[in-house]
């Protein structure tokens, strides 16, 4: 395998990571306004994710620098054709971080209900923005032959990306509930289990359209038959068993799976694109692949090296991390958020 | 309008906000950790107060400091496509690097320093926010590897019609970085230092909890001289180094349009005039230029009509013919003044203060603590000028003698779309600074002591279900 292939799937690894670590803090974020009762049940939740969700968002970051570092062309090209969506991802990023640390900094019910409603939307619609942008790019975007885009309105917003969108805060969704009702205790981890089982059918139901959607707008299928074929059927199997867990109240495989399902999604993503990496919609010849994007031999070899160094590091201090706040959280202890 | 200048500005304008927040976060950290440790070592209640009550602020300015670096990682591609697509090969394993080692460190032991009072011991407490330290550190190296290779690249060649790194430890080794990376650095140290003096002051005042911000004081004056006059030190050096790698930064921010005298003064005062290209009246210390930029008492500098000649000859290749290779000089000269000036008021502040703490009058001597408070802002001040001399010296190059700025942005990103992520950006800055220095306020008007009870348990308000 080439070193710019093998960039590509490193890249695909972090975007995984991402989604299987920030998918259930984004989840947790958005059930805190449709599984919580009030300000309370809110604190408890927040408090879940609290020690990681600053953490799971360096995975985007790590996946943003690594674009940058190994695909040149990828970043440049995707970053200035999405302005207005990444703008938008940023905004609500940057009002999620500093609304944890802000919440309960004031004691008073207003004060905290505002940042919650920053948390909530926070939470709910950069999974959907990306959504967005990673179906549309399935798509294909007016990518000219200078590799820049000045996409219209209706390259990134319509049916198919919106239901990509849709589909991949579904996933998060569930997978922030799956967590809670691994990390709370009493009658928010009876409901958010309830409430799981009904969004895993939502789950399925959105993903079986989302798949007949990609079979007629995108070329995955006709380019990469047998494993979207596979990889179709194992999220449907995770998304299967995930439902079988939560009614068998087995709560970490079926966190697993949810997990599992995110984890397959984005790879189906990936392979769909590879060995493209952002695709024309004016003309094959202007597709960017990982072989005409990406940084020269050298610097990918040196990259290659720091990261297969420091990445074992990262994964067994963040495991340690959840190791130390494995106990369910209640609002019976301090909680700092 | 033109799209350069608006992507110019939203670049000064995240950067500079970004940036109030990153030095205080990287030497709050460190203060923070070096009173745990205190706490950890003599086992002192106080020192665990002052850990967690500077903790508190700290976090308050490192959550800003977090959301407004990533539309730094984002801005790049976003507004400056062409330049990415020319430097990332070089530039982005930095960033990359950055995320990679500093990022998840700083992000996961945080995590794990913020809720884990009660759940780990107190040394491995104590190495979490060490770690954290070390985080910050580390990613100011990295970043500042990137800027270094913007100021003096090296470890490249041309291929493709762009820059490919060819020697990865060149650009770890860059002469520009081990100048400019211990100079940020002890900037970041006298940024903490000023603002923990600062609140320590306006307590001592208020003769309030007098013994803990004696101690907070006492430790704040320390790493303030240390910090402002490795600042000063290591900013010599930057401007010995500056000679010889960008003379026409050197040239713009001392005024110098003809080359000068030999042995060269120094410019303490000068009225620019950039149309005619000579300063109308100057105020020169003599022998002071070149023995800051040689270490003797001989030499002379190059000026910028010298220096245009040079670089013409040089760089139209390049760029294009008739390219105005002199930066905005008033600019250039004022911020360096500017922030040397701020620099040695720091340096006498806190050299003042240590001896009036050692003559034991620190708390009777009212005015001095009195202008604490605003001398707050002197580091802060220091960095931007320090940044808008660094950056705006260096034009019309983003990276030196390869690419310009104009050359740099995105070319399919209209005027309209960068104007309004100004806007927005701007109206979210104000919003973001407002409610931090509420809150800093109120956390200080509370005092040390007083946070544990007010972020325990859940409030059990019965109205607690109207926001449901």
């Amino acid at each position: 395998m080439e070193l710019s292939e093998q960039w590509f799937v490193l890249i695909a690894v972090v975007f995984i990571g991402f989604f299987f670590l920030e998918g259930f803090d984004f989840g947790v974020g958005v059930s805190t306004r449709f599984l919580a009762k009030n300000q309370n049940e809110r604190t408890v939740m927040i408090n879940t994710i609290g020690p990681f969700w600053d953490a799971n968002e360096v995975w985007l970051l790590t996946g943003g620098g690594a674009i940058f570092a190994a695909f040149p062309h990828w970043y440049a090209t995707m970053f200035s054709g999405y302005y207005l969506p990444l703008l938008a991802v940023l905004l609500f990023l940057i009002g999620r971080g500093v609304s944890f640390e802000f919440r309960r900094k004031v004691d008073n019910q207003r004060w905290t209900n505002i940042w919650d409603w920053v948390i909530f939307c926070g939470s709910l619609m950069p999974p959907f923005l990306l959504g967005v942008l990673f179906t549309s790019m399935l798509k294909g975007m007016p990518i000219q032959q200078d590799m820049n885009m000045a996409p219209a309105f209706s390259d990134f917003i319509n049916i198919y990306s919106l239901w990509g969108g849709l589909t991949v805060t579904l996933l998060c969704y569930l997978h922030g509930l799956n967590f809670l009702t691994l990390k709370t205790e009493g009658e928010i981890r009876q409901r958010s289990a309830a409430l799981a089982k009904r969004i895993v059918l939502a789950v399925l139901g959105s993903l079986i359209v989302f798949v007949v959607l990609s079979w007629f707008m995108t070329d995955i299928f006709k380019v990469r038959f047998i494993p979207e074929l596979v990889l179709v059927a194992l999220i449907v199997l995770s998304y299967g068993f995930s439902y079988y867990f939560i009614s068998k109240k087995h709560e970490g495989l079926s966190f697993t799976m949810s997990g599992l399902g995110l984890a397959f999604t984005v790879s189906a993503i990936f392979v769909g694109l590879f060995p493209r990496v952002m695709i024309s919609s004016i003309n094959k010849a202007y597709d960017l692949t990982v072989y005409n994007a990406s940084s020269g031999a050298y610097s990918l070899k040196i990259m290659t090296i720091v990261a297969l160094t420091i990445l074992p590091f990262v994964l067994v201090y963040t495991i340690w991390s959840y190791y130390i706040f494995r106990k369910r959280v209640t609002d019976k202890e301090h909680l700092t958020y | 309008m033109d799209p350069v200048l608006l992507a110019r500005f939203q670049f000064a304008a995240t950067t500079i906000f970004h940036f109030f927040f990153v030095p205080l976060s990287i030497g709050l950290v460190f203060l923070v950790a070096l009173m745990e440790t205190l706490y950890v070592v003599r086992n002192e209640e106080v020192y665990k107060k002052m850990a967690k009550f500077w903790g508190h602020l700290f976090l308050i300015n490192f959550a800003v400091g977090v959301v407004t670096g990533i539309i730094q990682e984002f801005q790049f591609g976003m507004n400056w496509s062409d330049y990415s697509r020319f430097v990332g090969d070089v530039f982005g394993a930095p960033l990359a690097i950055e995320a990679l080692l500093a990022f998840f460190m700083e992000s996961t032991f945080i995590g794990l320093w913020i809720f884990g009072w009660d759940k780990l011991s107190k040394k491995v407490h104590l190495v979490c926010i060490w770690l954290v330290s070390l985080g910050t550190f580390l990613s100011g190296f990295w970043i500042l590897m990137a800027n270094s290779f913007m100021q003096v690249p090296v470890g490249f060649e041309m291929n493709n019609g762009r820059a490919e790194m060819n020697d990865f430890l060149a650009l770890i080794t860059n002469g520009q970085l081990f100048v400019e990376f211990p100079h940020v650095m002890t900037g970041a140290l006298c940024t903490a230092a000023f603002f923990v003096a600062g609140i320590s002051a306006y307590n001592l005042l208020k003769k309030q909890h007098v013994v803990f911000y004696k101690k907070s004081m006492k430790i704040a004056l320390i790493i303030g001289l240390i910090g402002s006059i490795g600042a000063a030190l290591s900013g010599h050096t930057q401007a010995q180094y500056l000679v010889k790698t960008q003379p026409m930064k050197m040239a713009a921010a001392e005024a110098i349009w003809k080359d000068t005298a030999d042995p060269a003064p120094w410019s303490a005062y000068a009225l620019i005039d950039t149309k005619n290209k000579e300063n109308k009246f100057e105020l020169n210390i003599p022998y002071a230029l070149s023995f800051l930029s040689y270490s003797k008492f001989e030499g002379s500098l190059k000026g910028m009509e010298t220096l245009q000649k040079e670089y013409t000859k040089k760089y139209d290749s390049i760029v294009g013919e008739g390219t105005n290779y002199i930066p905005p000089v008033k600019t250039t000269y004022w911020s360096f003044r500017l922030m040397i000036g701020f620099g040695v008021a720091m340096i006498l502040l806190s050299m003042f203060g240590l001896y009036l703490s050692r003559k034991k009058r620190l708390e009777q001597n009212q005015w001095f603590l009195r202008f604490l408070l605003p001398a707050i802002s002197f580091p802060f001040l220091a960095n931007t000028f320090g940044w808008v001399m660094t950056e705006v010296g260096r034009q019309p190059w983003t990276v030196f003698g390869l690419m310009t700025t104009a050359d740099s942005i995105s070319p399919n990103v209209s005027a309209g779309m960068i104007l309004f992520s100004i806007i927005t950006y701007l109206l979210l800055f104000t919003i973001l600074a407002a409610v931090m220095v509420y809150l800093m306020i109120r956390e200080i008007k509370k005092g040390p002591g007083v946070h544990q009870s007010s972020d325990s348990k859940v409030s059990t308000d019965p109205f607690s279900k109207v926001g449901a």
